[in-house]
């Protein structure tokens, strides 16, 4: 049994590719073994900048001899098929054996040496490689097919046991020897095999676990900040980036001038994070320090001095533009911004992003003033909508545009509109997505409800929804946005009413049928049963979604009940023995005989619960009509028991298929039990 | 402590280092370009199999960056040192980093680092993979592998560096403010020489520039770059592509090209860069595959 080596080296790696290739490169090898017939237990995978490393424990010396049996002809076959198959595997007749009417050949397959097998192994696996971007590199590069790599491939290092597996791959040749750190270790370092490899490059100032850097990462800020009385704000993403940057990382903190705190803390966050890679760190209070992280790649000679004053420098001069877009967009005024939306297409087909912002601003009058959105002031509501995209033209959203909204808000409140402008026009984008903060403040839901609708209604009635797995207008989170805005804010309004209210087509089906699905999807992360929703909907009619949600509501608890089991149970036989018969509408027939005790009892619960459920369906007493029709279940249960449906007298025969369409009814009047699955 | 590099020392050492690694030491191209890529010594030599290597410094403008010598680090004019080696050599990273030293940036004492940066032009319809280098957190070198010019593949690939010089000489002689840049060891400063022009060419390119002119400059040249292709001389061609191409980054820093015209007008640069290509590709090619029977097109 031997350990195996494999170092791929090459020229700085993507850090966000990292994580990737050390999976391809596992899988890659699992997969060559796996041919070869060689089992593996644990494979371990690093990773650094400049390198890919792959090691097993306990390899075979050689793969297992096996026996493959092939199928022949037939016994007594044509004498053709016997010689072709004896050709095709060089055996002679007497090497056969016969089985059940068939020949087959046994055909011996020595093990091979398992160094053989990794000297193929490994140029496959480099070839085989996928890189989400790949390169062509060097001499070799003056031909269309010379290898890819995801920058040029400089050595390869492959090492069975203390055994050199010997191959190679675009001009690259194995060895033993790999390099330490680019500056503290420039030389060359020979490797014995898997067991000192990684001491081997420690020793070089390379730490090849990108665990073990992430830790050191994670650990060294924190202390470092923890040593200036500072709290380091925690970014996991951060931790894995620097790590994928660094062979030796080290930590260190340095300040920025104080002034610069007068700059919103999320752009100072926003900058130091996306363009410089640092952490930032918090006072005890909570509040943003004037303080920042990098992580180095060298043990600076003079304890990264130099590395803290340049890195400050640089951080000044971002935060010194940041500065000065917050203190010229601040010049002019919201209003006068908005004016140049003109000159920003929304989409070809829809106009500018100030046509946009003119119908924006028309719905949101419209649902303040009509009490949709309850306690909206609609003057209110149209400022806000008229400057919630005005900041798209400032310098700090050009620079940063993760940041709209969210300046908007910062620039309304500094000209000083109210309050309640200025939340909406931050806050109009949310909620992003599943799990996003849903606007509670009126002015806000409003204009973040009318926002979408003009989104959803105007790329539907132009013709472009989303199609399978292309959205490139983000309608399918604008779609749940708009739902989830109806539904957390109880919003009493028929969806099909707003929809038609944006005056972008006279039919919306499409969109419909869009929106009840990504209702489903919504619903479904509540837990919330689709059939139920399908069970609701299917009665037609329904399109206030807080009134629909109630009444699912109701029904997903009911029909958890051990009443609402039997009962559904009991509509199912009765639609079923319905449908049989061909009953299809409900006609009202005199009694002409006693009826038995079962169902005198039915009569009499039906009487009682048809009306009882629709009145409180009436009243939107949704637990209320559930619990109309679990009166229904004892007396059905014991109709089905002791009552014949199908008498022989067609009197009787009639009256009770005529009871059993009551009883649809009546379940009908709250949902479609037909659509409801178990 | 030994004096830091001046300006005009630094580009001298580089050019020393260079032209020991067996690189042409070119002249900058005589016509307005926004970048050192878009010199016929990157864009035509990288294409097509011959090898090439060769450094200059490039003069570059960026209207649009204009700050009329206000800003101490944004400058609507400055300096690019170019290096294309093809084929790209093994060593080049090594390279690279030992002219660094050779201006004197120590490693073991500052932060250098290669981070994921892809270059793509699409106005030259070039791309290609590589780094933006930084030292101690700040760019001071774009690294990048050609894999595509005019839109067609680089074989075999060249590489390419583009050092800021100004950046990289505020660094080297720790200065915050571009106009206080030593340009020589004699106390001429940056700014003597061009805070003048930052000043008067803002204005020109904000406020000045006749647009309707330009937007006819723009039309003439794509007119004459199409009539030198049709007449098979791409070099000419190529100027005129240069021309539409800086014309058109004037337009933009007079605001009046709107969003849905950019695209455009991009567009329109691009086709005539690829068409130069194109044409220097369609007169060079025979004498190509006869003196490289690997190469093909």
């Amino acid at each position: 049994m031997s350990d195996f080596l494999l170092e791929l080296r090459s020229e700085e790696i993507p850090a966000r590719m990292q994580a990737a290739a050390r999976e391809t490169l596992e899988k890659l090898f699992r997969k060559e073994m796996d041919n070869a017939g060689i089992a593996l237990d644990e494979v371990t995978v690093w990773s650094t900048p400049r390198r890919l490393a792959l090691i097993v424990r306990g390899l075979p010396k050689a793969t297992a001899a096996v026996n493959e049996e092939i199928k022949g002809p037939r016994e007594g076959a044509p004498p053709q098929a016997l010689e072709g198959f004896l050709r095709k595997t060089g055996l002679a007749e007497s090497d056969l054996s016969a089985r059940d009417g068939v020949l087959y050949a046994v055909i011996e397959k020595p093990g091979r040496p398992v160094a053989d097998v990794l000297a193929e192994a490994i140029p496959a696996i480099i070839r085989a490689f996928t890189w989400p971007k790949s390169q062509r590199w060097g001499a070799a590069s003056i031909a269309s097919d010379s290898l890819r790599w995801v920058r040029p491939l400089s050595a390869i290092v492959a090492i069975l046991g203390d055994q050199l597996i010997e191959c190679e791959v675009g001009g690259v040749r194995s060895g033993f020897v790999t390099r330490g750190h680019r500056f503290h270790c420039p030389g060359e370092i020979t490797i014995g095999g898997a067991g000192d490899y990684a001491e081997k490059l420690r020793a070089g100032h390379v730490i090849v676990d990108h665990a073990e850097r992430q830790d050191l990462i994670r650990a060294g800020s924190a202390r470092a900040a923890a040593a200036a009385g500072l709290v380091m704000v925690e970014d996991e993403g951060l931790v894995i980036e620097n790590a994928g940057l660094t062979e030796w990382p080290i930590p260190l903190l340095g300040r920025f001038d104080q002034t610069y705190l007068d700059v919103p803390p999320e752009v100072i966050k926003l900058t130091a994070r996306t363009n410089q890679k640092y952490f930032v760190c918090n006072d005890a209070a909570g509040k943003l320090a004037n303080a920042f992280i990098c992580t180095a790649n060298i043990a600076a000679s003079d304890g990264g001095a130099e590395i803290v004053a340049g890195n400050r420098k640089v951080l000044a001069a971002r935060l010194s533009d940041a500065r000065f877009f917050w203190e010229q967009d601040r010049k002019v005024p919201l209003a006068q911004q908005a004016d140049k939306l003109e000159r920003i297409t929304f989409h070809e087909k829809l106009g500018t992003v100030a046509d946009k912002v003119e119908r924006v601003a028309t719905l949101v009058e419209w649902l303040a003033s009509e009490g949709i959105v309850p306690g909206c002031d609609p003057a209110l509501a149209r400022q806000a909508a008229q400057l919630c995209k005005a900041d798209l033209v400032t310098e700090m959203v050009g620079e940063f545009p993760e940041l709209q909204g969210l300046m908007g808000g910062y620039y309304a409140r500094a000209e000083g509109l109210p309050d309640a402008v200025a939340d909406a026009i931050r806050d109009h984008y949310k909620p992003v997505g599943q799990g996003d903060d849903v606007p509670t403040a009126p002015v806000t839901v409003a204009v973040s409800l009318a926002d979408k609708l003009d989104t959803l209604a105007r790329f539907f009635a132009a013709g472009m929804p989303p199609t399978g797995s292309k959205d490139p207008f983000a309608l399918r989170r604008a779609g749940l946005g708009f739902l989830s805005l109806i539904v957390s804010n109880l919003l009493r309004v028929s969806f099909r009413k707003l929809l038609l209210e944006t005056g972008a087509a006279s039919d919306f089906a499409t969109l419909e049928d869009f929106l009840i699905d990504r209702l489903k999807v919504q619903q479904r992360e509540a837990g919330v049963r689709h059939d139920l929703i399908d069970a609701v909907f299917a009665l037609g009619g329904e399109d206030d979604l807080v009134r629909l949600l109630a009444r699912v509501h109701a029904l997903q608890a009911f029909v958890g009940t051990e009443d609402g089991t039997n009962l559904l149970a009991g509509y199912k036989r009765a639609a079923n023995i319905l449908k049989k018969e061909g009953v299809e509408s409900t006609e009202a027939i005199p009694l002409s005989y006693t009826p038995e005790p079962a169902e005198k009892a039915l009569i009499e619960a039906l009487g009682a619960a048809g009306p009882r459920a629709a009145e409180a369906v009436a009243a939107e007493d949704f637990a209320g009509a559930m619990a109309a029709l679990a009166t229904l279940r004892a007396p059905i249960d014991r109709f089905f028991d002791e009552v014949t449906v199908n008498d022989a007298d067609p009197a009787k025969r009639l009256y009770r298929l005529s009871l059993l369409a009551q009883l649809r009814d009546a379940v009908h009047g709250v949902a479609d039990f037909s659509r409801i699955e178990g | 402590m030994i004096q830091p590099l001046s300006f005009q020392d630094m580009i001298l050492r580089l050019h020393a280092f260079w032209s020991a690694q067996g690189c042409l030491i070119l002249q900058p191209y005589d016509m307005r370009v926004g970048a050192g890529t878009f010199h016929p010594a990157t864009t035509l030599r990288s294409l097509g199999p011959t090898p090439w290597n060769a450094a200059y410094v490039q003069p570059s403008r960026r209207p649009t960056d204009g700050r009329y010598g206000e800003n101490p680090n944004r400058l609507q004019h400055y300096y690019q040192y170019q290096v294309i080696m093809k084929p790209s050599p093994d060593n080049l990273q090594d390279l690279y980093l030992q002219s660094l030293s050779e201006i004197g940036v120590d490693p073991l004492a500052h932060d250098i680092r290669f981070v994921e940066d892809d270059w793509e032009s699409p106005t030259l319809g070039a791309w290609g993979l590589g780094w933006e280098v930084w030292c101690d957190g700040m760019e001071v070198t774009q690294f990048t592998y050609f894999q595509q010019m005019g839109g067609f593949d680089c074989k075999p690939v060249a590489g390419e560096l583009t050092y800021g010089l100004e950046r990289l000489a505020m660094y080297i002689q720790g200065v915050d403010n571009v106009y206080d840049l030593a340009f020589n060891a004699a106390g001429v400063t940056y700014g003597e020489v061009f805070l003048k022009n930052e000043q008067e060419f803002s204005k020109y390119n904000f406020e000045i520039a006749n647009t309707d002119q330009l937007f006819e400059g723009f039309k003439n040249a794509e007119a004459e770059c199409q009539a030198c292709i049709a007449a098979d001389v791409p070099l000419a061609a190529y100027d005129q592509a240069i021309e539409a191409s800086h014309l058109f980054n004037l337009l933009q820093a007079r605001g009046v090209i709107s969003v849905q015209e950019r695209a455009s007008y991009m567009g329109r640069v691009r086709d005539l860069a690829k068409g130069s290509c194109q044409a220097w590709i369609n007169k060079n090619a025979d004498q190509w595959a006869q003196d490289f029977p690997e190469w093909s097109l």
